[in-house]
């Protein structure tokens, strides 16, 4: 992304409190796939006897990832809310790095958009987690 | 020789809400979203506290998808746990000096979840109570729904599938 198109997707993350709030980084978003970033902070652990971050923190940001894919997709005329998120968790994220998601509206129609995402930690070969989604498409006619 | 007279009614109480507490205060991310617990005999009904930092749309407003999912799994996650853990307490496997001395079992990790948005969230306070459907020595299912101003009409539910921690860990 040039630095102007990541001006403008940070800028829709930031105007998302939740988003905001969990620290998320929009480092690609195009054409109906984005990829969100959450750094490791202590306030998500949900687990303290192993420091690992909670499966509630990583579903908030696939959430936002999905939808941020459904926004970007051309054929999105207005907004987005999500209808069903699944996750799966494949594996503990370690504790102090930070979660890439990565998610693709792999099919759209008028109504629906469906998604799928992945997330990972530092080792880009093994998942920690993957989502499949759909989301409402609104305000065609 | 006759057993032991039981505990007065209010200091069991106490010590079971204490443990419940340990439970939950133990948890960062529960801090993080708000979300505490209130008890009547074994069942738990979650609160999450209203705060703007919940929001996923501003311009609705509307709870953030991710907000209500984890608050979801949380309950889940929490009931589930608390479901064992007053198995334990009843049999006396677990001792309430145990529990408020900190030694609390390792919690269910979570292997899948899924959530049905049924309608938005408002910005307003969202309860929420979950149901453990089967739980076996590994494995557990729980459902969880939740609602806002009307019982009856949940804003999200949820199913979800969780790995029991092992017993000698």
């Amino acid at each position: 992304m040039t630095e102007e198109q990541t001006k403008t997707a940070q800028s829709f993350i930031d105007a998302l409190p939740h988003a905001k709030s969990l620290g998320m980084q929009l480092t690609h978003l195009d054409n109906g796939v984005a990829q969100l970033e959450m750094a490791y902070d202590e306030r998500f652990i949900g687990d303290p006897d192993t420091q690992v971050i909670s499966g509630g923190a990583i579903s908030a940001l696939m959430d936002t990832c999905c939808g941020a894919a459904v926004m970007s997709h051309p054929k999105v005329p207005s907004t987005t809310a999500t209808i069903d998120l699944r996750i799966d968790y494949m594996r503990s994220a370690k504790p102090g790095q930070r979660i890439v998601s990565r998610a693709e509206v792999y099919h759209i129609t008028r109504t629906v958009a469906f998604v799928r995402a992945k997330s990972y930690d530092d080792d880009r070969e093994n998942a920690v987690a993957t989502a499949t989604a759909a989301f409402t498409v609104e305000g065609t006619t | 020789m006759s057993r032991p007279r039981p505990e007065p009614v209010q200091v069991i109480k106490q010590r079971r809400d204490a443990a419940l507490a340990g439970l939950v205060q133990s948890i960062p991310y529960a801090q993080f979203l708000g979300v505490h617990f209130d008890r009547r005999g074994n069942e738990l009904t979650a609160t999450m506290s209203y705060k703007d930092e919940l929001i996923g749309n501003p311009l609705i407003p509307a709870l953030h998808g991710g907000a209500t999912a984890a608050f979801l799994e949380m309950t889940a996650q929490i009931g589930l746990s608390w479901a064992n853990l007053w198995g334990n307490m009843e049999t006396g496997v677990l001792s309430l000096d145990d529990l408020e001395a900190g030694h609390l079992p390792r919690l269910p990790k979570t292997i899948d979840f899924t959530v049905d948005y049924l309608r938005s969230g408002l910005p307003r306070d969202a309860y929420a109570r979950a149901r453990v459907n089967r739980s076996g020595r590994r494995y557990a299912s729980v459902h969880v729904e939740a609602w806002q101003d009307k019982r009856e009409k949940l804003f999200a539910q949820a199913t979800g599938h969780f790995l029991m921690p092992d017993p000698q860990g």
